[in-house]
């Protein structure tokens, strides 16, 4: 294929200015490209609306929007709302979608809004656990133990102490016909996860783990073997609800260990100097063994 | 046609002449009976629109901001606290040039919370950008609204527009309005045909990153699409006289300022009562007559110039002021008399603060006291007792 064609093909044009390497614009690339241009993308502030649409110039050949950070999913509704009016929607499908910390703090009420009055928009959070675009601070979707600018590892700190928000729990809460993981390890299984989220009438909820190369700590080559490790260890696992029901989840067939996951990243440099950092390893390897025992991911 | 309607009920009949395709709202005293009416012309098919129920203010004017970005007519309405919750959401509406129309029924702000009437809510959002239009009484609520959506469409604008009407005093109020026929409301407020929405096919991006080499720009093209504003709120205000017969001022309203050396200045509902007390004391020779300030952003300063230009005494009466410094419209009207030749004097008066009632006999009193020894800010039936009394006031 010609680079003209392949660009054509692209809804998320290329000449942004994102990172080499960055999981998140690829992740965003994946769900257009699964989309159609039949679509209108409303977006949250982060890392994604600012490195495609530099005045005067655009990534997006899909009708997009961006208001603020917080209200991406009350926009969206917006927007969902008129195509009604206007006897639009179902042939315009509507996707609002922010990063983790758009979804899962600071957008959590206009989020819990829209799903629970039943728009008919797919919410894509493209988690890349921490807030990259101000740099690399703690949200409440950053891991146990990672250290960042705002839950630095130091003296007499290990990291963030927190675990992950559940936030697919908290979509299905919500009863949401639709509620799915993804990874940009994997991108047959998430154009396959938003081909048929959008195919259902409702309000859905995709996640995908996007791998930061910059917040992270690792080279920009490895992007897809972190969010590989990470689904292969269990840290992430992949899964898809349907009326409240878990219909399919990514097997493995040997779990690796956690710090096939850790050890490349550098917000995870400070777990392998003692045998403090060996104790806070067991504790993410618990995580891990959680989520296999949950999902049955090697069963 | 007349109608004895609750204001409240007024505004939702004017919106519904609107047809606005998708209206979005949160309760919240006094601005409560606008929607509920809405919710209810909706459920019983009188009314075809999309009525989004939020779980905010906030989320309110995000729903509003998408469905006129998508190509809809959409309408709002808030008061106080949720209109500072709004604020984000107010200032990004007007950035993205998309002319909702919201009604402010005036309140005052917490602490100490009251759901009362004042004007300090609206002042908050007084340099987002959006135009502000206040109303006198219920007629001109219902009118305001036929016009605040011309007025924000108007491609020379492109803005949005917050109506404002003082909270109980006249939303709550029952009093005869002048209604529009369907037929009529259609002429003047045509079908919302934006030139850009968000449309697969054209698709087009909205909301975008601009960066020290084009900011200014964007800001400098607000002020001058508000320039603009103020001749199309004049032309709007003039072509309804004619269609309606009723003109209740433009971006102004002067009221018996013929030979008047003194003039009083009031935005909302107190306009009426100030209205009597001139009245009154024209019938005892005193040359006294009323500013109206209809159109408060843009801030009309050559007109009210024009108005005020051989006046001695102006005596400006706020229902908000601004922290620290002291009236708002008192201190853009000084500015706005800068050039002038004349060196009126010129006071604020703070009245009817979180519902306080204003009486005739207040108003008279602070005219008939009027001197230029008079600071410039000066309380109406302030409670001194209650000062010392209760609360810490540093008194000297």
């Amino acid at each position: 294929m010609s680079q003209l064609a392949e660009q054509k093909e692209n809804l998320l044009a290329p000449g942004h200015n994102a990172c080499a390497g960055c999981g998140l614009v690829l992740a965003a690339r994946l769900v257009l490209n699964a989309a159609g241009p039949d679509v209108i993308v409303t977006n949250a502030t982060g890392c994604l609306e600012v490195t495609t649409t530099n005045y005067p110039q655009s990534a997006w050949r899909v009708p997009w929007i961006h208001s603020l950070f917080e209200n991406s999913a009350a926009v969206a509704s917006g927007v969902e709302a008129s195509l009604r009016a206007q006897g639009k929607l179902g042939r315009v499908k509507v996707i609002a979608q922010g990063g983790d910390g758009a979804t899962a703090d600071i957008g959590m009420m206009c989020l819990s809004g829209m799903w629970e009055r039943g728009h008919d928009i797919l919410y894509v959070c493209y988690d890349n656990e921490a807030y990259m675009n101000t740099g690399i601070q703690r949200s409440s979707l950053t891991p146990f133990d990672a250290s960042t600018s705002t839950s630095p590892s130091g003296k007499v700190s290990l990291g963030n102490p927190t675990l992950k928000k559940d936030v697919p729990a908290i979509a299905l809460a919500h009863r949401l016909p639709y509620v799915a993981t993804a990874s940009v390890a994997y991108p047959q299984d998430l154009e396959k996860k938003v081909k048929k989220a959008l195919s259902i009438t409702g309000p859905k909820y995709l996640q995908i783990h996007s791998p930061c190369p910059l917040g992270w700590g690792f080279k920009t080559a490895l992007t897809i073997k972190a969010a590989k490790a990470a689904a292969q260890t269990g840290l992430y696992p992949l899964f898809e609800y349907e009326n409240g029901q878990l219909i399919s989840v990514r097997k493995i067939a040997k779990p690796q260990p956690v710090e096939a996951y850790l050890k490349d990243q550098i917000r995870f440099r400070h777990l392998f100097k003692d045998e403090v950092g060996k104790e806070q390893i067991a504790k993410i390897q618990e995580i891990a063994n959680d989520n296999i025992k949950k999902f049955s991911l090697t069963g | 046609m007349k109608k004895f309607i609750e204001g409240s009920h007024a505004v939702a009949e004017a919106v519904k002449l609107c047809k606005p395709e998708v209206i979005s709202a949160y309760p919240i005293t006094p601005q409560t009976h606008i929607v509920e009416k809405l919710s209810q012309m909706v459920a019983d098919g009188e009314l075809k629109c999309e009525f989004i129920n939020v779980e905010s203010e906030f989320s309110a004017a995000s729903v509003v901001l998408g469905a006129s970005a998508t190509g809809s007519r959409a309408y709002s309405a808030t008061t106080s606290q949720g209109l500072l919750l709004m604020a984000e959401v107010l200032f990004n509406l007007a950035g993205m040039r998309l002319p909702v129309v919201i009604t402010c029924t005036n309140r005052s702000v917490s602490a100490p919370i009251n759901i009362w009437n004042d004007q300090q809510d609206v002042m908050t959002v007084r340099d987002s950008g959006i135009i502000q239009l206040f109303a006198e009484d219920n007629q001109e609520v219902y009118d305001m609204h036929l016009q605040a959506y011309r007025i924000g469409e108007d491609q020379r604008v492109s803005l949005p527009v917050i109506v404002n009407m003082d909270g109980f005093i006249l939303t709550h109020a029952y009093e005869p309005v002048e209604m529009i026929s369907e037929e009529e409301a259609e002429k003047f407020v045509p079908p919302y045909k934006p030139e850009r929405k968000l449309d697969p096919s054209q698709p087009g991006t909205f909301g975008v990153v601009a960066d020290p080499n084009w900011y200014t720009e964007t800001r400098f093209a607000m002020q001058k699409s508000l320039e603009v504003s103020l001749k199309v709120v004049k032309e709007v205000a003039s072509e309804f006289k004619q269609k309606f017969g009723r003109f209740q001022g433009d971006v102004i309203e002067s009221y018996r300022l013929e030979g008047a050396d003194t003039v009083v200045v009031a935005l909302g509902s107190v306009v009426g009562t100030l209205k009597d007390v001139v009245d009154e004391l024209r019938e005892k020779g005193k040359k006294i007559g009323v500013l109206k300030i209809r159109c408060f952003r843009p801030f009309p300063e050559e007109e009210i110039r024009e108005a005020l230009k051989s006046v001695a005494n102006i005596l400006v009466f706020e229902k908000a002021f601004s922290l620290g410094l002291g009236g708002i419209v008192y201190h853009e009207i000084r500015s706005a008399l800068f050039y002038s030749k004349s060196r009126p004097n010129l006071k604020a008066f703070v009245v009817g603060l979180g519902g306080r009632d204003v009486p005739k006999e207040s108003l008279r009193k602070a005219i008939e006291n009027f001197s230029s020894d008079l600071p410039d800010l000066n309380f109406v039936d302030l409670k001194t007792e209650q000062l010392k009394e209760h609360l810490y006031v540093p008194v000297s």
